[in-house]
């Protein structure tokens, strides 16, 4: 299926070169303490994903245990409202509630076969932790999760489903206490015990191998896109495919079978937070500069001095200064369209879904759904919007909204 | 010749290299820090640039690292403060050992990297450690620059390291070879006895530069112990706790020195 010696000298929008890089972006900028984990990552990573004896189990886990494939569900009342089509890709119904966990299983199985006895992660929303820590839970290993001290405090239940899942739950204390922190923190945790510890990173970000291994584990969700729109329309292709983008592991997996087919246009949605300039935003694409984040070279929110700024998001999982190399690399050839939408704006988008469709969406997935309102859509466009998660971890914001709502009419 | 390579040349044994955060404890205080460092015996000076994300440091640099930030120190302000570092009025206020500075990638890419070699060569700093430049980036990109300023460049190496991967790290480091003491991030407290034996395959390996031992070097016991095996150490962590409540720089670095080398 895959192809290891694809490789070209400047990468594809899929696939890095061999050094990590899709066109100007990516790379492996690491300490030297972490120079053998990478290094025995990188020579393994894709030697160990298309064993047969791997890829078996991890399809039955995918199938048996999260529930693969996830349903391609025609929107109706939404597609009426926008006067066009649109198919939600439905990874909310995913065991744990989001996308996270297609490569939380990829990679928990993988650091199994690499000997690694302990799995470190961090998390923003908290489902990226909920998911490594369940498949910890699963496979019987140690679990540790970083999570900045801000998050801790507004995703209070997945924090609770960690911890009853038997992870170890860490505060992350420094700078913006999110998830650039955490990052940080599971970092550091990995340079000290790097022998016996695999970091599962939770998006497509981190040194190479990492953005390409993740963006791996999450191109399930094209790859059923595509037999799934051909069951339901006769044609593999939509004409768009919309996801929202923190680091962009939902979007790449949705991405990922697309990005070939110059027909289809690939939306990324990023968190405008108060507005693009009100100090207070997440948009990368918008706001950032190339730069070096987490291991790799991409774009980065900084200030004029190349100090990380803090950025913000409503939605936990979005609220990160960076994005993954695959897309800064989509943004910058302009074979990615990227647009923003506010905090406002996805709680608006989050209730409106809910009343036409029942189905109540994370606020990471609620910034995808904002795109519908900012592209010119036309009755014959068939659209695919990656339905990332779902709301049950953010009913505390969603009733603080209704509140607000309420107290003002 | 560069002033590492020269202190080299006179001084194998016992060599004290001491990390300082530029802008700790005060925005003004760097240079003071430095002056104070050289006349209390340290050999070299390792001067942090600050950042908002030091991957490799423990919680006390990162601490200083935001401290610097709030005071408001950045890589242009740290230049202003060390123009005529070399050649104070003052003679003796001269800065005259050898100083390297230390920082991530990021604030200088956005700097300007070869805007920042030359910057820092004409000062003259003489060295750069970035641990976060990988050597496949310093190999086809950046070395280049680096050279073509004259500036010595150091690497790490840590005891996970193998050893071809040793030797071409010390072939592509020139001053010395920086000998992470285990796998950790700054200013943690492992046990040093397991350095021993790696200090003495480095040691066996008859590298072409000198080797001094950073991390968890905290005192007196540890400083020596690492002198064993090399031809000297690293202290950050435990030097920039000396400074974290010193009411004069200068007798907190005396005392601390003072603790090391007596
Ligand atoms: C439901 C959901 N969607 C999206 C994201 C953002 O991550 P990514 O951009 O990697 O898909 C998160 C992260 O926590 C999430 O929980």
């Amino acid at each position: 299926m895959i192809n290891i010696t694809s490789f070209n000298q400047k990468g594809t929008y899929k696939q890095p070169n061999i050094f990590g890089y899709y066109g100007d972006f990516g790379g492996a900028y690491i300490p030297e303490m972490l120079h053998r984990n990478v290094e025995e990552l990188k020579s393994r990573y894709l030697e160990i994903m298309y064993e047969p004896g791997f890829q078996q189990e991890f399809q039955a886990l995918l199938k048996d245990y999260v529930g693969r494939p996830t349903p391609l569900f025609l929107a109706e009342r939404l597609s009426k409202k926008y006067n066009t089509t649109i198919y939600l890709k439905r990874e909310d119904l995913n065991h744990t509630g989001a996308h996270k966990i297609n490569n939380a299983i990829g990679q928990v199985l993988l650091a199994q076969r690499l000997g690694k006895k302990r799995i470190i992660a961090e998390t923003g929303a908290g489902q990226h932790g909920v998911a490594t820590a369940t498949v910890c839970a699963l496979k019987g290993i140690e679990c540790v999760v970083y999570m900045g001290e801000v998050d801790i405090e507004r995703q209070a239940p997945n924090v609770a489903r960690m911890k009853m899942l038997g992870a170890k739950v860490v505060p992350a204390t420094s700078g913006s206490k999110t998830l650039k922190d955490a990052t940080n923190e599971a970092i550091r945790a990995w340079i000290n015990d790097p022998l016996e510890t695999h970091y599962v990173i939770g998006s497509v970000v981190g040194p190479h191998p990492y953005p390409d291994m993740v963006a791996r584990f999450q191109s399930v969700i094209s790859e059923e896109v595509r037999w799934q729109l051909k069951e339901k329309t006769g044609s593999e292709l939509p004409t768009h495919v919309i996801a929202c983008v923190g680091g962009g592991s939902n979007a790449a997996g949705a991405f990922y079978h697309f990005l070939d087919d110059d027909n289809v246009q690939i939306i990324a949605v990023e968190a405008a937070g108060h507005g693009i300039n009100s100090g207070m935003s997440a948009a990368t694409t918008q706001l950032g500069k190339p730069g070096v984040l987490h291991g790799s070279k991409s774009l980065v929110m900084q200030t004029a001095d190349g100090q990380v700024v803090e950025p913000h998001s409503i939605s936990a999982g979005l609220d990160y200064p960076g994005i993954g190399p695959m897309h800064a690399h989509l943004y910058a050839t302009g074979r990615g369209k990227f647009l923003s939408a506010t905090d406002n704006e996805s709680l608006a988008a989050a209730f409106q879904l809910t009343r036409l469709e029942g189905i109540i969406p994370a606020l990471e997935s609620a910034h995808a759904l904002c795109a519908l309102d900012q592209l010119k859509l036309s009755p014959r466009d068939v659209i695919v919007v990656c339905l990332s998660g779902r709301g049950d971890k953010d009913l505390s914001t969603y009733m603080k909204a209704m509140e607000n709502v309420a107290s003002q009419s | 010749m560069s002033l590492i390579k020269n202190l080299f040349q006179h001084k194998q044994h016992n060599i004290l290299n001491v990390y300082c955060t530029a802008g700790y404890p005060h925005l003004n205080s760097t240079l003071e820090v430095m002056r104070a460092l050289q006349n209390n015996g340290a050999d070299i000076i390792e001067l942090g640039m600050p950042y908002s994300d030091p991957l490799a440091d423990g919680p006390t640099i990162q601490a200083s690292n935001s401290v610097a930030l709030h005071n408001g120190m950045t890589i242009e302000k740290m230049f202003e403060q060390l123009q005529d570092f070399r050649n104070t009025p003052a003679e003796q206020d001269a800065i005259r050992i050898p100083v390297l500075l230390m920082g991530y990638m990021n604030p200088i890419l956005q700097y300007g990297f070869e805007k920042f070699c030359r910057q820092a060569a004409e000062l003259p700093v003489d060295g750069l450690i970035l641990p976060d430049l990988p050597e496949y980036e310093f190999e086809t990109i950046y070395g280049d620059i680096i050279k073509r300023y004259g500036l010595d460049f150091v690497f790490l190496v840590t005891p996970e390291t193998s050893e071809e991967r040793v030797r071409k790290l010390d072939a592509l480091s020139t001053g010395f070879l920086y000998a992470v003491s285990s796998s950790s991030i700054t200013g943690s407290d492992k046990d040093f006895s397991a350095v021993e034996s790696y200090l003495q395959r480095l040691q066996n390996m008859q590298l072409t530069n000198p080797i001094l031992v950073g991390f968890g070097i905290k005192d007196k016991q540890t400083f020596q112990s690492a002198c064993k095996y090399a031809n000297g150490a690293i202290i950050g962590t435990a030097y920039i706790k000396a400074l974290e409540d010193a009411e004069d720089v200068n007798i907190a670095t005396k005392k601390f020195l003072g603790s090391i080398l007596q």
